[in-house]
């Protein structure tokens, strides 16, 4: 299937059969392609004996681990078409991987982005919060991970509005302002976990300040391993945003800079979904086989969308399990799964973990 | 102003660009015109033509000429 036939369908309408047909031809032309466009990814498949010919299901498909893209600069476009190049979020003395977008690539990464995100929220653009600080504008042809989140974030929003300032605290008046002008109408809110919990949730409970949202979404991003380190699961973090902000839906989600766009979203039953454009295997460490439904492993994350670098098909450090297929209540169909969080000993380098208290 | 200097106006404007150079425009083509510059494109299209665009059609605003036309479906006519 080609990207403009996803582009038509509703982003979780394939079911696992279906899928995995799309899918694996899909991501195998693709790898050819990165085969043929980029040499460091070629030699890595030479070694590891790629055959086209061979590759039966997503699964057989050959991965690289995340960590390549710190290493190597892997690109499959001339230097010249390069509009963009991320980084991801590592704390100072840790490498940062680096990402390299074309035009094209980053037109496909906004467009699916909204094709997942306007199947929870709609069409309509909503008035945005961003539980955040305005360091986007800083700096633009090298942006954080972070930054493009936000960035690729405000198209589903208007009166795109700051909660934080620069220093990171919360800009109570004009918050209060934002929620008082939108009293009558559902607002949408952005932020990564981290950044929420500690400069907004837990600040507005020091002060005993409470916002009286009506009706908010909320989706964020960005990692729990700070919060579990304080036994905050997911469970309490609804329950304390809630508590803070009034009623809010909250949605997590899970990305990586390797691949934005395809993101997973968390449904209302707490399941993350593949979208038609990604998909996950779980493997198990000891052989990289993979790994039985329930059972726990490495998440591989695949997408249809990287054209420009080879980053389609990833082996990240963060564990997890799928828990079903096609059967999930809410309705969507494909794979849906469990993150543990990451491996031990890995890197911290989820966006709102890798933020340094000054 | 007619709609034609307003829509090559939101451009000069978001850009900060010559009006030659705005009409043969791409996404990307020049660093202003990032992801970051493209909302402030369709903020400037917005308050001149009063209107509100959707998600997908400001996804799908990548040149000058491809403004126009989905500008149509507005009711915003050249």
């Amino acid at each position: 299937m080609t990207l403009e036939e996803f582009f038509n369908l509703n982003p979780y309408s394939l079911d696992c059969q279906a899928k995995e047909k799309a899918l694996k031809d899909n991501l195998l032309d693709l790898t050819c392609y990165h085969y043929e466009k980029c040499p460091e990814y070629k030699k890595i498949l030479d070694k590891l004996c790629f055959q086209p010919s061979k590759i039966k299901s997503v699964s057989d498909l050959p991965f690289i681990p995340a960590r390549l893209f710190k290493n190597y600069e892997l690109r499959s476009v001339e230097k010249e078409k390069i509009v963009k190049t991320l980084t991801s979020s590592g704390t100072s003395g840790q490498a940062v991987s680096k990402i390299f977008l074309d035009a094209n690539n980053v037109k496909n990464q906004t467009k699916t982005l909204n094709e997942i995100v306007s199947s929870f929220i709609g069409k309509q653009r909503l008035p945005l919060l961003l539980l955040d600080t305005e360091l986007i504008k800083k700096d633009r042809t090298m942006y954080s991970a972070r930054g493009a989140g936000i960035i690729g974030f405000s198209i589903f929003g208007r009166d795109s509005t700051y909660a934080l300032d620069n220093e990171m605290n919360i800009d109570v008046d004009k918050v209060v302002q934002f929620f008082e002008k939108y009293h009558n109408e559902p607002v949408l809110m952005f932020g990564y976990t981290y950044m929420i919990w500690q400069f907004i949730v837990r600040v507005l409970e020091e002060k005993g300040l409470k916002f009286n949202a009506q009706n908010a979404v909320l989706f964020h991003i960005g990692g729990w391993k700070k919060l579990k380190d304080q036994a905050v699961d997911a469970l309490e973090f609804n329950r304390r945003v809630q508590g803070v902000l009034g009623n809010v839906k909250v949605y997590n989600y899970y990305g990586m800079v390797e691949q934005l766009g395809s993101v997973f979203v968390e449904c209302e039953h707490g399941h993350m979904h593949c979208s038609n454009y990604s998909d996950v295997i779980i493997r198990r460490s000891k052989d990289f086989s993979e790994a039985a439904i329930g059972e726990r492993g490495l998440i591989e994350v695949a997408s249809v969308l990287p054209t420009s670098y080879p980053g389609h098909l990833i082996l990240t450090e963060d564990e997890g399990a799928v828990l079903g297929v096609d059967d999930c209540p809410c309705g969507r169909k494909g794979k849906y799964f469990k993150i543990f969080g990451r491996i031990k000993n890995a890197e911290i380098r989820g966006c709102s973990d890798t933020y340094e208290k000054r | 102003m007619t709609n034609e200097e307003k829509y090559i106006n939101a451009f000069v404007q978001a850009f900060e660009i010559d009006t030659d150079k705005a009409k043969t425009l791409e996404f990307q083509a020049i660093p202003a015109w990032d992801s970051v510059g493209h909302m402030g494109l369709i903020a400037q299209l917005e308050e001149a033509f009063d209107i509100m665009m959707e998600p997908d059609d400001i996804v799908d605003l990548s040149s000058f000429e491809k403004g126009k036309e989905i500008l149509k479906k507005y009711n915003v006519e050249f």
